[in-house]
């Protein structure tokens, strides 16, 4: 229409663009400036970031509030194990491979899952969850329920010397990070994603405006569980051991998921991003204290339920007006 | 001339309360049709049967030609069908535009340039363009019914289904909706319109139907329907013989 025009970019969008450039320059050095604990802190940090956009995407997006999805890091975690030792692949490989697997195997756990609502959709997918451990249990190839260690050899296709190793495993880290939210930016902010976001605010308007809710979960649950389950090969390269219980712990890979996206700020881009943060200056600080640790992260959870339940994001976007991700229209007029 | 929208002999109940009972009606393409009835008498449910948000027990809905009794709403609305709510449902963490942009792309499948002009058309249209970035959360009453009103608009509608879009609106509101929709029905697209708020209704419609516990118990003139005795009685609760 003439006189008016649609931009998407504002000026918080661009200068978040330069200075998250500039941050991904510096952070890919970070081998060369960082020291050995560090690294490994920030490898830590990037795979959480990754699993708490993928869980956003889920339950804030498309209301599939599961707290299941140590299922598939624990399944990614295995898939590396098997497939590097039995299948002789290169772990790299091997972790792609898992999330391909852990696609297929989504589907129909999906079709089983999807007849539930609500509550009754979280219980089922620790249910689940359960059911992967108990199996992956069984398997005494993979060591049963003591678990396992990736041989030497396979450890060292990464790389032959321990310093290699280690900024090998940290870019994997970091790289995963960005495909990670590059695709969930750039999926939110095509028409499927307007689509998706629509569901999240009301999904009976939804479907009456011609979009189709359970295909748009179904797309949402296999993709974030495929990219989950590469996020738990990742995890489980840079432990080098894996056992049922760390693999499909409910506590590490979906309650700290939890609260990093709620104190954060659900259903946002930047929310997981400001909760990771958040939740690694927490676990730092409070790291001497014990158990005290984890009440705190437990206050802070409920205080940030109740005091603004849009989380530390919505608070700042709703008194700014700011948007670092660029998914807003904007419309204004030329004249 | 054919049908646009057929509905014959649909049948719903949740246990024992009947919503619609053997409900028959045609719709011919470019006709105003209003829908009166009491409270709880199933006009709100036969919106969901025909947009498919509720499936019938019983009967079958034909829309330009084509069976949709089992069609899911998703391929109703793309067929042509779409509505707003009594109870407006807005997308409310999107801005009013993306609200509309939701019907233009997902409704009526448009993309980029073309979605984006066809959702500031129809905002233009329903008085809405100022508020365009405003968050639809945070719109008031008589906004959110326009809002309603864009998003089934944007989505290029051959159907519109309006469910009480003049409820709670001031005098002058009411006008200025009546307008709008109005000028909507001028240029072709078919209204289906449930409203309380009877001279709003009379203002557009050309033939009225009354439903009472589920059952159609009147179809014509508007001018003879209102004045039915068994219209009178039932729906604005007065005794003819008194």
């Amino acid at each position: 229409m003439s006189g008016w025009v649609v931009t998407r970019s504002t000026r918080a969008s661009r200068a978040a663009m330069v200075i998250g450039l500039f941050a991904m320059v510096v952070l890919a050095a970070a081998p060369w400036w960082a020291g050995r604990a560090d690294l490994r802190l920030m490898g830590e940090i990037y795979l959480y970031l990754s699993l708490a956009c993928l869980w956003n995407l889920m339950a804030g997006y498309a209301g599939l509030v599961s707290v299941g999805q140590q299922a598939y890091v624990g399944f990614g975690g295995y898939m590396l194990f098997a497939l590097t030792v039995f299948g002789g692949f290169h772990p790299v490989t091997a972790i792609v491979l898992g999330g391909v697997l852990a696609a297929l195997v989504s589907v129909p756990v999906a079709a089983l899952i999807f007849r539930l609502r609500g509550a009754y959709f979280a219980i089922g997918t620790w249910v689940i969850a359960e059911v992967f451990r108990l199996s992956f249990a069984q398997i005494q190839a993979l060591g049963g329920g003591s678990g396992s260690s990736l041989p030497v050899a396979i450890v060292k296709e990464i790389g032959a010397k321990k310093a290699a190793r280690e900024a090998m495993s940290y870019w994997l880290a970091l790289g995963a990070a960005l495909i990670v939210m590059l695709s969930v930016y750039l999926f939110l902010r095509s028409r499927r994603g307007l689509a998706l976001t629509a569901i999240r605010d009301s999904e009976t308007a939804a479907a009456g405006l011609g979009i189709d809710i359970w295909r748009t979960k179904l797309e949402v649950y296999v993709v974030a569980s495929a990219f989950t389950a590469v996020i738990g090969g990742l995890i489980f390269l840079q432990k080098l051991r894996i056992s049922p219980d760390a693999a499909f712990s409910v506590n590490d890979w979906t309650a700290f998921v939890i609260f990093i996206v709620v104190i954060g700020g659900i259903g946002t881009l930047e929310g997981p991003i400001i909760g990771t943060l958040l939740f690694f200056a927490l676990r730092e600080v409070l790291a001497d204290f014990g158990t005290i640790y984890l009440m705190v992260l437990g206050v802070v959870a409920i205080v940030v339920m109740l005091k603004a339940p849009r989380g530390v994001w919505g608070l700042i976007r709703d008194r700014y007006d700011l948007e670092f991700f660029p998914l807003s229209y904007r419309v204004r007029n030329k004249d | 001339m054919p049908a646009l929208l057929s509905v014959s002999g649909l049948q719903k109940s949740f246990g024992a309360v009947v919503v619609a009972d053997k409900t028959s009606f045609d719709v011919s393409s470019g006709e105003a049709v209003g829908i009166l009835g009491p409270n709880g008498a199933g006009k709100t449910s036969l919106f969901n049967l025909i947009t498919g948000s509720l499936r019938s027990d019983a009967g079958s809905i034909g829309f330009n030609g084509t069976d949709v009794t089992t069609s899911s709403a998703a391929a109703r609305c793309k067929m042509g069908i779409a509505r707003s709510f009594q109870i407006p449902q807005p997308f409310g963490g999107m801005t009013v535009f993306e609200n509309a942009l939701v019907g233009a792309t997902q409704g009526a499948g448009l993309s980029g340039r073309d979605a984006e002009d066809h959702a500031l058309g129809v905002l233009e249209e329903t008085g809405l363009l100022a508020r365009a970035n405003a968050r639809a959360g945070t719109l008031t009453l008589l906004e959110r019914k326009r809002l309603e009103l864009t998003r089934a608009l944007a989505a290029k509608p051959k159907l519109l289904l309006l469910d009480e879009i003049a409820g709670g609106l001031t005098e002058a509101e009411c006008h200025s909706l009546i307008d709008t929709i109005k000028s909507i029905h001028s240029r072709g697209t078919t209204i289906i319109w449930i409203e309380h708020v009877v001279h709003a209704l009379l203002a557009v419609v050309e033939r009225l139907i009354v439903i009472d516990f589920g059952k159609k118990i009147a179809e014509g003139e508007p001018k003879v329907i209102m004045e039915s005795a068994e219209v009178k009685e039932i729906y604005l609760g007065v005794d003819p013989d008194v």
